[in-house]
């Protein structure tokens, strides 16, 4: 008897925490400043969906947003791109989306759940990253193919993994690595620990991982650039303070922010 | 002699929650599959691989844990080791453990700069990204399983008619031999088929620990992990493989082999 109420118990616990997490956490109260002239009068909470290599630079974007919009809330849940775009097709409320490629936006259109066109914001290309101190001596891309270099991609299925192959299109350098993984942060993790003597990630991957790892840059990254794509969705609760955010990563700030977080410009 | 069958009926409310919540998501993932095409998805070659390599790994798996759980099984229940208590919150640490820690256990352990690692890549035996990895992330999440199971079976049991062969002069050896294995044995058994089924089902130690490549390290759960990226009904069709494979071994091994044991008990 009493353990069948202590399972109630937690069955209740268990549905408090689901509906707490469905809940949008407010966070931040900017401090009001007197709303100047050029001031607007955007309110609300904007819910962002984005790629995970977004993660450090769209807080940091964020936080200017909101300081320069008191009475505004950025609320984000980063992921892998086609997560994102599985779940907005599922009904997942969401008021902006930017996606780490084209494809996975063009899937997001696809599914009808984006509102007007998506617009480029930034680019990314592909880095050598090798484990601090370079154990295996990597200096270019055809070092990868190497006798006993072990080399760690994505999946030809995920984005970093397709521009992959078509770096290795262009230089005629075939891999054979000892692992496909399933996102660029599965690569980082095997490099920064020392399993790999070698991966291919993001140049921002290579500045956001720190001291365990080395980034080598090499002139063939540019055959295999991957574009942002970022967009206000159909069912935004707020869509004029949805498209304020996302102008404001198109603009200045924006722009300058991506810049010092290592990515390109959009064309 | 009859047995008490009044449960009271408002057991069943709860009772159909708990079997709402697991058969409602199975028949979800059924609609999902795109049955045309079903014959298709699953027969190609990387499903394939995926599926020839996780029932290798896992029968293999399955087989390390009758080897060296059996024992441990065996010495826990007879209460024949001294620190029991402590010994077995150890061994079922895997039980609680997220997967993925688990990976960065093993990594920790058997990677290239593992404590242990370190020396087996001087002697020129590399574990990380190749088939054994798997094996040993499937070994160190279901022998917790086995174990316990086994362990329950064990104790069940009973240690009457060892007692009595013991009196009769068998050495412990023949005891374990004679006695004890074949009284288990259907124990054994189900304990086996819990540890494979765990084993066919590892995704995040073997992820963070032996990597994905076809054929030698992509497990059917990675396999479908990966395809979900590119084709959600793809990944649908072989999810559904994995639930037919499972409940199949589940069904074929442990009912008739449990009932055949019993009778010839």
């Amino acid at each position: 008897m009493r353990r069948s109420f202590s399972a109630l118990a937690v069955i209740g616990a268990a549905l408090v925490t689901l509906t707490g997490c469905s809940a949008p956490a407010s966070t931040e109260e900017t401090p009001a400043a007197s709303p100047t002239a050029s001031e607007s009068t955007l309110s609300g909470t904007v819910t962002v969906f984005a790629a995970a290599s977004l993660t450090d630079v769209f807080g940091q974007i964020a936080d200017e947003f909101m300081a320069a919009n008191p009475g505004t809330d950025i609320a984000f849940s980063f992921g892998g791109s086609s997560d994102l775009v599985s779940q907005l097709i599922e009904g997942a409320p969401a008021d902006v989306f930017a996606s780490a490629d084209q494809n996975n936006m063009a899937k997001a259109v696809e599914g009808g759940v984006i509102a007007g066109e998506p617009e480029l914001f930034a680019s990314n290309t592909l880095s050598i990253v090798v484990p601090a101190g370079n154990p295996a001596g990597v200096e270019d891309f055809a070092d990868l193919a190497g006798e006993g270099v072990r080399v760690v991609v994505c999946a030809p299925q995920v984005p970093c993994g397709a521009a992959t192959e078509k770096v290795e299109a262009e230089t005629g350098v075939a891999l054979a690595p000892v692992s496909e993984e399933q996102s660029v942060t599965d690569v980082l993790a095997k490099v920064s620990s020392g399993e790999a003597d070698a991966g291919l990630v993001y140049v921002t991957d290579v500045k956001r991982a720190g001291d365990a790892v080395e980034g080598i840059a090499f002139d063939a990254s540019a055959a295999a650039v991957n574009l942002y794509p970022i967009a206000v969705t159909r069912g935004a609760a707020d869509p004029e303070t949805a498209a304020a955010f996302v102008a404001f990563v198109l603009g200045d700030t924006g722009q300058r922010l991506l810049a010092a977080a290592g990515f390109g410009a959009a064309p | 002699m009859t047995s008490y069958r009044g449960t009271p009926p408002w057991l069943l409310a709860p009772a159909a929650v708990a079997f709402l919540l697991i058969v409602v998501p199975l028949l979800a993932l059924a609609a999902r599959v795109p049955w045309p095409r079903f014959g298709e998805l699953i027969t190609a070659p990387s499903a394939v691989a995926a599926l020839t390599l996780s029932v290798a790994t896992a029968s293999i798996s399955a087989l390390l844990c009758l080897l060296f759980g059996t024992p441990v099984a065996l010495l826990l229940a007879r209460d024949a080791v001294p620190g029991r208590r402590l010994l077995r919150s150890l061994i079922l640490v895997p039980l609680v453990l997220p997967p993925v820690v688990g990976g960065l256990a093993l990594l920790y352990s058997l990677g290239r700069r593992g404590i242990v690692g370190q020396g087996l890549e001087a002697l020129g035996i590399t574990v990380a990204f190749t088939s054994v990895a798997v094996v040993l992330a499937q070994t160190f999440v279901s022998l917790p399983f086995y174990i316990v199971s086994l362990e329950g079976s064990l104790r069940s049991t009973g240690t009457r008619y060892e007692a009595v062969a013991a009196t009769l002069g068998a050495s412990p050896t023949r005891v374990l031999a004679r006695v004890t294995l074949p009284l288990v044995l259907p124990g054994i058994a189900s304990a086996g088929v819990l540890a494979f089924a765990r084993a066919l089902g590892e995704f995040g130690a073997t992820i963070t620990f032996a990597g994905s490549l076809e054929g030698v390290t992509r497990t059917l759960p990675l396999e479908i992990y990966l395809q979900r990226e590119v084709d959600p009904d793809a990944a649908a069709a072989l999810a559904l493989v994995l639930v037919v494979v499972a409940v199949a071994v589940v069904a074929l091994t442990s009912g008739p082999l449990r009932r055949g044991l019993r009778s010839y008990r």
